[in-house]
């Protein structure tokens, strides 16, 4: 009985955090979201957000643009991830670290560093504002990208790779049917880190002087302009697109222990 | 020739590039067609790595396996018709059963029907009918294992491989399951490939067993060979229970052993040193005048069908199996046929006695001190004023530590004086061995050492006997 009452008390800091930094400001977004600047209720935003071609436009460049991204990260970031986790290197952790090791380097830093190399192989960076974006992204997230991999990778169980090639399969089709399947969880969750922040992160391309708009950019934009209301719908509907993303793909996965987990 | 073999493993080794370790060391093994072998042996002997060579998921680094008279050493597994049934099952956990046990048939690209008609057949066999859209996170240890033997079994290998299939279940479970599987075994005519540390369940199930220790083959035979004809004492230790004694050949089928002559059946050399196994059940009790020799019971356990009686006669300790049982305190005699007592040639006949360290920092048997570097036994150890210091310089407390000493029979002499040496005994046997005469002498303390001189000594002599210092051995024991 005692006992259960000092577990009960324990959760209380994270129930005011909770309150105070979860859902006191969702409950402040939407409040915002669908009213007006003289606090009465509206849906002009929601209406505003699918019909100004400047947003959608903006939605889809930054859709493309994180898909890109994504991508790009992915595609560096499996065969890394799989030759680590499947190598017999002693000093795998001291690799696997490596290349998370940028980020823990000042983020402002090396995405100057970055710009300056940009420069000197573009001359203006003003000419191929969607690539650089995608270089500038795709260096500041693959370690979240390798990370999960890595993990989901590395505890795949080894003689499921034998049973499938001592049941006929040669390694082409282990990988296709086995390792690649069964790695579907860190990839999710590679995706989910790499491509939600890739949608708003528009600090990266300010910082290599990026004139492209991006979903975040629109909602700073929106907020500097003291127009509060459709920059929270535009963040509320971001929030929506996430929820489904992560519905669609984490949600519907069962095994939830397989998920792959940041370290 | 090769016909009538499957497969066929000649010398092969398996040496691992990264750390230089030799898994299996020459293994030679003829397997007939449709046989049922195991390999038997502790963890770490070398039975698994020599069952994953022939499934292909390691290489052998020298040696040749034949199946069909065909070396496919180097072949990748997907190139073998040998298939595995693994330790842990190895389903795939993102496919259903029907895809799990259809997953060889469709790289085989059969049709759809036939593979249908294959997969609900071996679902059929296995006793898991309609099982096919289940996922496998919902089956049972032991449907699991079904389901593994289903996948296997459905490819129609030449060769079924299985690595401790049972070894996850429980102990009910696992008997059901060794008669399916032998049952399994004759309805199919595949030969299998067992792999086991489970005596009993090799006992159970193959028609032969190869019994492996530390990367080599110690013994290849029926169980009956093997339980009944053990060809050494790790053999026979291993497998089943017994009583194993370091004797010599007395006579013309005569052993002495655990303190007693007994009449054998294995025609050994006279003179020869051997190891003596006696199982358990084979020890006949007696009344305590009547028995070769006899003891004093120290513990009875039941065990069901049988009681176990441990018996503790003069310096040795005789475990027995019988349905009569005995109060502990008991005098006993103890008798044995000649068919129970299995002879087999040692490979060691050191003598081993505990000392104790005594205040000089030398060693202390039977008041007797013997020199000995302590110094070289504990590592970094060093003596300072009469105190053995360890490395950080902290004084070792010797007073509870034993050590070890060994001395080869060959070194040991004896001598008139009784006290020359370090101990003293009684000569209860002599045998001529050509140049020099084989001696039994029976100690103060009760053990039987076995004595090489070439002099000749009288039966019943009071004899001292010394163990020179310069050919002993010394081991700490904790």
């Amino acid at each position: 009985m005692k006992k259960a009452f000092a577990r009960k008390y324990l959760g209380i800091p994270y129930a005011i955090f909770l309150i105070l930094f979860v859902i006191a400001p969702l409950l402040v977004l939407i409040y915002y979201a669908f009213t007006n600047s003289t606090g009465q209720f509206t849906v002009k935003n929601l209406v505003g957000f699918f019909t100004d071609p400047n947003t959608i436009g903006t939605l889809l460049y930054s859709l493309g643009l994180a898909l890109a991204v994504t991508i790009v990260c992915l595609i560096i970031a499996y065969p890394i991830a799989y030759s680590l986790a499947m190598s017999n290197f002693n000093s795998k952790a001291i690799i696997v670290m490596l290349f998370v090791m940028p980020m823990w380097i000042n983020f402002t830093l090396r995405l100057t560093a970055l710009k300056e190399i940009l420069t000197a192989i573009e001359g203006n960076l003003a000419f191929h504002p969607f690539i650089n974006s995608v270089i500038g992204m795709t260096y500041d997230f693959l370690p979240f990208m390798i990370l999960p991999l890595y993990n989901t990778i590395s505890k795949l169980d080894l003689s499921l790779m034998e049973a499938a090639s001592d049941l006929g399969a040669d390694s082409k089709q282990v990988f296709l049917k086995i390792t690649l399947p069964l790695s579907m969880p860190g990839i999710v969750s590679g995706i989910a880190m790499v491509f939600l922040p890739a949608m708003t992160n528009y600090v990266v391309l300010d910082m290599l002087y990026n004139s492209t708009y991006i979903m975040g950019s629109l909602i700073g934009s929106y907020f500097s302009a003291y127009d509060w209301h459709s920059g929270s719908m535009i963040a509320l509907v971001l929030l929506l697109i996430i929820v489904a993303f992560t519905l669609l793909t984490g949600g519907t996965e069962e095994e939830d222990k397989n998920r792959g987990a940041l370290l | 020739m090769s016909e009538e073999y499957i497969i066929e493993l000649k010398s092969i080794t398996k040496t691992y590039d990264d750390n230089g370790f030799t898994a299996v060391e020459d293994f030679n093994l003829q397997v007939k067609r449709g046989e049922f072998v195991t390999f038997l042996g502790p963890s770490g002997c070398g039975k698994t790595t020599t069952l994953r060579m022939i499934a292909g998921f390691e290489l052998p680094t020298s040696g040749q396996i034949l199946l069909d008279g065909k070396d496919i050493a180097q072949f990748p597994p997907n190139k073998r018709p040998i298939n595995t049934v693994f330790q842990r099952y190895a389903l795939f956990p993102h496919m259903n059963i029907y895809e799990n046990i259809a997953f060889g048939l469709k790289l085989k690209k059969m049709s759809p029907e036939v593979i249908k008609k294959k997969v609900s057949h071996v679902l059929e066999m296995v006793d898991l009918e309609g099982f096919e859209k289940r996922k496998v996170s919902t089956l049972s240890g032991g449907q699991q294992q079904r389901i593994a033997i289903a996948r296997a079994l459905v490819n129609e290998p030449k060769i079924l491989l299985l690595d401790e299939p049972l070894g996850a279940l429980d102990l009910k479970m696992r008997k059901e399951m060794q008669l399916e599987l032998k049952n399994m075994h004759a309805k199919l005519g595949i030969t299998f490939i067992y792999v086991t540390h489970d005596q009993e369940e090799a006992l159970t199930m193959s028609d032969k067993i190869v019994v492996m220790n530390n990367g080599r083959t110690q013994q290849i035979g029926t169980p009956e060979d093997i339980y009944n004809e053990p060809s050494n004492a790790f053999v026979a230790d291993f497998i089943g229970q017994s009583n194993i004694f370091k004797g010599i050949m007395t006579g013309h089928l005569k052993a002495r052993f655990a303190g007693g002559e007994f009449e054998c059946m294995d025609d050994v050399h006279e003179g020869t040193l051997v190891d003596v196994v006696v199982r358990p059940e084979d020890v006949i009790i007696t009344g305590p005048e009547n028995g070769t020799i006899s003891g004093k019971v120290t513990s009875v356990i039941f065990k069901g069908i049988h009681y176990e009686i441990t018996v503790e006669s003069g310096k040795y300790e005789m475990v027995i199996q019988s349905t009569k049982s005995a109060k502990v305190g008991d005098e006993i005699g103890m008798k044995l046929d000649p068919d129970g007592i299995h002879i087999m040639i040692a490979e060691d006949h050191t003598t081993r006695f505990e000392a104790e360290i005594g205040d000089d920092l030398n060693l202390v048997y039977s008041d007797h001190s013997i020199r000995c570097d302590l110094t070289k036994l504990f590592a970094g150890s060093r003596i300072v004023d009469g105190q053995l210091l360890d490395q950080s310089g902290e004084k070792i407390d010797t007073s509870d530590i034993k050590v070890m000493v060994s001395i080869e029979p060959g070194d040991i002499k004896m001598s008139d004086d009784v006290d020359a040496g370090l101990t003293s005994g009684n000569i209860i046997n002599l045998i001529y061995k050509g140049d020099h005469y084989s001696y039994v002498v029976r100690t103060i303390h009760g053990h039987d050492l076995i004595v090489d001189d070439e002099y000749l000594w009288n039966m019943d002599d009071m004899v001292g006997l010394i163990l020179p210092e310069e050919k002993m051995t010394f081991a700490v024991r904790k």
